[in-house]
């Protein structure tokens, strides 16, 4: 079944999981026809870019996008922008479309991605209320941050503070308002989160940590303010919400497709139907390193089931797994993260956070889990080394700079 | 535009036309040529984007950055004509660039 290169594949989702799949698949040799359906007006482009160079005004359209379009049309793949998929017919594999069609395949490959959760509040639907998961959104908030605009970052996670520092860098006033007591709460150790906040500061972003945002004041159907459960309004042009992401997993439920946490999938992308395939931001997938399941949002995940997609639909093995990684730009900072704290019995800082270079690594005995780079290239890339091959490393060596990376290991 | 050829760890090469500004990555990816993976789009995070600078064109592609060199560090079978090609912008000077392309990028 799988290895038929002139199989029927339908492409669910045009971002960087849907987009890559489909080039990836031309490149191992696949003949037969691809759809790739996108709800968005533009071919697959990189997101990671809209809180970081686009915002900032250092990249345009092009340079976001993954391919030309001519791309798809030279390649044979039929992308067609604009539209939904509506409803999966798994018994007759039969994509249903928003605009009437209807895609018979061979293989499925669901690619939805992810959207930016709401906060169910009073003024959610304002005008500059705003979210940062597609262009369009990057847009709206591109015009809305400038100098001597007022932003308020509802939500202190990586987008949040990217958002914060691009904003800063175009000369908006910026106040960061996190429900928890610190910053990146949920995906950084303590130290991070201290080594961030006095960046922003030194950038004079404002932050209310603790704070539970109970809704948004308008005047004219426009955003004013933001209320606090402690009774203040923080006055703002616009604001940004970044809490977080929720799996695009409708289509896969409605069919009968395990989606507990996302669509479940196994080491080659492939749910239990073995005509349908999910990957990227949707897919809740098997991680061996950790010995469990988990969904990630990350550029690198959408590659690597890409390219664990296409090989099972081409018949070639399936590609060694990778060490998770992600990263971050902030300012001049280059956050490099590798793994997941997982299992961690301890945590192990190497380098001094005052100088701006440091790296916290998360030990399971003597095996890292995990390492959080800060302006620190050699940690980052040995440790993610040192996590792939599961080797056992010397506490004292690795907590002492004087002892180079690659002399760590036991 | 300027012509970039690439090559393969086996020996498979192709030439593109890639304008001027983009990367040598960008000019590798927007053309689907196997082999440059380029995980973080040009953020000099990854390293996966490694190739070798023809001898001919060492001097014009410019230096290392200290960034690029401390990455480049852990890449595999990196030798001294390794580059990051996401950090070699093309300029019309780049025109005929060769660049070769190791067995893997992991």
């Amino acid at each position: 079944m799988s290895g038929d290169l002139n199989s029927r594949v339908v492409i669910v989702g045009a971002g960087h999981a849907g987009g890559s799949a489909a080039a990836l698949l031309r490149q191992f040799g696949h003949t037969g026809p691809i759809v790739l359906v996108g709800d968005e007006p533009i071919p697959p482009y990189q997101r990671p870019p809209l809180s970081k160079a686009w915002l900032k005004g250092q990249a345009d359209a092009d340079s976001l996008a993954l391919k030309p379009l001519e791309f798809y049309r030279d390649q044979r793949i039929d992308f067609r922008p604009g539209v939904k998929a509506v409803k999966l017919e798994r018994s007759a594999r039969r994509v249903l479309l928003s605009d009437g069609a209807a895609l018979d395949y061979d293989f499925l490959i669901l690619a939805t991605g992810a959207r930016a959760i709401a906060l169910p509040i009073p003024g959610a639907d304002l005008q500059g209320v705003l979210f940062l998961r597609t262009a369009a959104d990057a847009e709206a908030l591109k015009a809305a941050v400038g100098p001597g605009k007022r932003l308020a970052v509802v939500g202190g996670g990586y987008i949040g503070l990217e958002v914060a520092a691009s904003g800063r860098g175009l000369g908006a006033e910026v106040v960061v308002l996190e429900r928890e007591e610190r910053l990146l709460a949920r995906v950084a150790c303590e130290a991070l989160s201290t080594f961030f906040r006095g960046q922003h500061e030194k950038h004079g972003v404002r932050f209310e940590l603790g704070c539970t945002v109970v809704g948004f004041e308008g005047e004219g159907g426009r955003i004013v303010g933001v209320r606090l459960a402690d009774g203040r309004t923080l006055p703002c042009d616009a604001a940004v919400v970044g809490v977080g992401a929720h799996p695009n997993d409708e289509l896969a439920s409605d069919s009968g497709l395990d989606t507990a946490r996302g669509v479940v999938v196994d080491l080659e992308a492939r749910t239990a139907d073995p005509h349908v395939f999910a990957i990227g931001d949707v897919a809740h997938r098997p991680m061996p390193l950790y010995n469990r399941m988990f969904r990630m949002e990350s550029v690198p995940n959408a590659l690597e089931q890409a390219k664990q997609a296409a090989c099972a639909i081409t018949g070639r093995p399936a590609p060694a797994g990778e060490v998770p990684w992600q990263w971050s730009d902030q300012y001049d900072i280059k956050l490099q993260i590798a793994g997941y704290a997982f299992d961690v019995d301890e945590v192990l800082v190497r380098g001094d956070p005052a100088s701006g270079k440091f790296a916290v690594f998360h030990l399971n005995g003597d095996r890292v889990q995990s390492v959080e780079a800060i302006n620190s290239p050699p940690e980052f890339m040995m440790g993610r080394q040192l996590i792939g091959n599961r080797a056992a490393v010397d506490k004292k060596k690795l907590a002492d700079v004087a002892v180079a990376m690659k002399e760590v290991a036991v | 535009m300027a012509k970039v050829t690439y090559i393969q760890f086996d020996g498979a090469s192709q030439v593109v036309d890639v304008k001027p500004g983009l990367s040598v990555m960008e000019g590798a990816v927007k053309n689907n040529i196997p082999g440059i993976d380029a995980d973080c789009g040009g953020a000099c995070a990854c390293a996966t984007c490694h190739v070798y600078v023809d001898e001919a064109w060492a001097a014009r592609t410019g230096e290392r950055s200290a960034m690029e060199e401390s990455m480049l560090d852990f890449a595999s079978d990196v030798a001294p004509n390794s580059r990051l090609s996401c950090q070699i912008k093309v300029t019309d000077e780049l025109d005929g660039l060769v660049v070769r392309l190791p067995e893997s990028q992991h």
